[in-house]
């Protein structure tokens, strides 16, 4: 792996050329069908989902999209879900549950959209309950931290059994500029906050909130798709083979225990 | 003896709540402060005998944790749980801990979460509250262990939980972690409702961020104070991203009830009757008459 700062790593998490949810799909699914809507408002391209065939066997598949030409990427306002992107992911969570299906998260996004419709339409309360439902799902879930993992909005697809991350991808609890802006009062300060905020993936595998980092070519995933592609399924088809021999209840006890642990009193572990 | 105990808790509680009156900005005990929404100064007497609240315009003061709890709790029933519990530092950011110091020192509250067990009306119940003043009530892990365990608490118990918020949202200088308490926090309220455990959840001014979009908003039935901010994005972060002001009232709790998340808006004073109603409306089994 190469040593880049976590700053060149926030970078490359954000190329626009990076491969995001749409071709992690494309690449390592079969019969894929696109479910759209939340059955309440409206259809949120900004998160997409369905179910599909990995390697023979049904599953739900979600993940953040931000869409690679301008005009995806504004459609998708750039990776920023409202609420009836969380409500279809939830879902189609729940629907997962019903037909016992694995849960396959991508995350990318740089947060949930912060606009006035968002807000009305109870941001929050999505997010919230999106939370809710997987953590109690009885069906494994794996999520992979594909580019950016920003704030609550990325969270909301990541209460899984396993989180994988991409060795740039990053993963924090509010964006360098916006962490920048809030406790230094100066978002230009976004470098300095990089490296200080314990966002590289393995940062997060240190204070185990991640639990592998998988390798990316020089430079980046963009510079060689196929080969992340490959990463990503190898770690995939283990995570989840391991997975699948669980109970549904042994499955949401260790979810809990996973998350339970994290930040728990007293202090455990050289790391905090 | 259990008397004796009981009065001593009691007594610890009222000195803690005075406290709390005091170390507040908006609360000094300097007579005929003016009110900071209509400007009326009030009299420090009469405002304390209407909890806090503007008897000229309603204006909600933003009280502390054991003030709140005094105010809902039944005398003498008041036990403190996990009082020693603090933040860590996971970031070891720079001039964390002497923030959390100073914060402590001014309120006396280790941080942001009080979190106890207590009667309302003679029913028992476990109640947690947020408190504003502590790094503006800010979730880390503290809070979000805190907030935890009591919910681990009424699980195992089978007590109503009730919980107060007051949040600016995630504690920034605890990084990713004080995130991945919306997890924790979210994963404990779907283990104690699928246990059908009754969950009151009420929000109080401000309520935002990661707060709200975990525990906050997962109660079975969601009360407000008049007037409490509450939403997910703080305004000024919509105002930046939409490139216009926002209207009166958006994001205030009566928009809230209107859009679809709040039961119903309470006020300070009718908030305790409000919680003895649901709690033995959520009495289980009983026959007609
Ligand atoms: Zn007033």
């Amino acid at each position: 792996m190469s040593v880049l700062t976590p700053w060149e790593r926030v970078a490359i998490a954000r190329n626009p050329q990076r491969p995001g949810t749409e071709d992690y799909i494309a690449g390592l699914f079969a019969d894929f069908f696109q479910q759209r809507g939340d059955r309440l408002q409206g259809d949120d391209p900004a998160i997409v989902g369905g179910i599909a065939l990995y390697h023979g066997l049904p599953v739900t598949v979600i993940g953040h999209r931000k869409g690679h030409s301008l005009e995806e990427r504004v459609a998708c306002r750039f990776g920023m879900p409202n609420p009836e992107g969380y409500r279809k992911a939830q879902r189609l969570m729940l629907q997962a549950e019903k037909f016992r299906r694995p849960v396959i998260t991508f995350i990318d996004t740089p947060g949930a959209y912060p606009g006035m419709e968002a807000e009305a339409r109870g941001q929050g309360e999505a997010i919230a309950s999106c939370l809710k439902i997987m953590s109690g799902l009885t069906v494994p879930a794996v999520a992979v931290v594909i580019g950016e993992g920003g704030s609550g909005g990325a969270l909301a697809l990541g209460v899984a059994n396993t989180v994988l991350m991409l060795e740039n991808a990053v993963y924090s609890v509010l964006s360098p500029e916006g962490f920048a802006a809030i406790l230094w009062k100066d978002a230009a300060r976004a470098e300095e906050a990089s490296g200080v905020m314990k966002l590289t993936a393995q940062d997060l595998v240190s204070l185990g909130v991640a639990d592998a980092v998988l390798p990316e070519p020089e430079g980046g995933a963009h510079n060689d798709p196929a080969a992340v592609l490959q990463t990503v399924d190898k770690a995939l088809y283990q995570a989840l083979s391991t997975l699948l021999r669980q109970s549904g209840t042994a499955l949401r006890n260790q979810r809990y225990q996973k998350f339970r642990a994290m930040g728990s009193w007293p202090a455990k572990g050289a790391n905090q | 003896m259990t008397n004796l105990f009981a009065k001593r808790r009691e007594e610890l509680l009222a000195l803690k709540a005075l406290r709390d009156r005091q170390s507040h900005p908006s609360l000094g005990v300097s007579q005929a402060a003016p009110c900071p929404a209509c400007g009326q100064p009030a009299d420090q007497r009469e405002l304390a005998k209407a909890l806090y609240v503007c008897p000229n315009c309603g204006y909600h003061h933003p009280v502390g944790a054991y003030y709140r709890l005094r105010t809902i709790l039944d005398p003498s029933s008041f036990r403190e749980l996990d009082e020693d519990i603090g933040g860590l530092d996971p970031l070891h950011f720079p001039g964390y801990g002497e923030k959390a110091q100073a914060a402590e020192g001014k309120t006396g509250l280790k941080d942001a979460a009080v979190t106890c067990t207590g009667r309302i009306h003679g029913i028992r119940v476990a109640v947690g509250v947020l408190d504003s003043r502590f790094l503006m009530g800010s979730m880390g892990t503290a809070v979000g262990e805190k907030i935890t365990r009591l919910i681990e608490h009424a699980n195992k118990d089978k007590l109503p939980l009730i919980l107060f918020s007051a949040s600016g949202g995630a504690r920034m200088q605890e990084g990713i972690v004080s995130l991945m308490q919306m997890a924790k926090t979210s994963a404990a309220m779907e283990q104690f409702s699928r246990n059908g455990g009754l969950s009151i959840s009420v929000l109080t001014h401000p309520t935002t961020g990661g707060v709200t979009a975990s525990f906050a908003s997962l109660g079975d039935i969601t009360l407000a104070e008049p007037g409490a901010l509450i939403g997910f994005a703080g305004p000024r972060v919509i105002e930046q991203t939409i490139g216009q002001s926002l209207p009166e009232g958006f994001q205030r709790s009566e928009f809230q009830q209107e859009h679809g998340f709040v039961d119903a808006v309470v006020p300070r004073g009718a908030l305790r009757d409000t919680l003895v109603q649901l709690l033995q409306l959520h009495r289980r089994g009983g026959k007609l008459a």
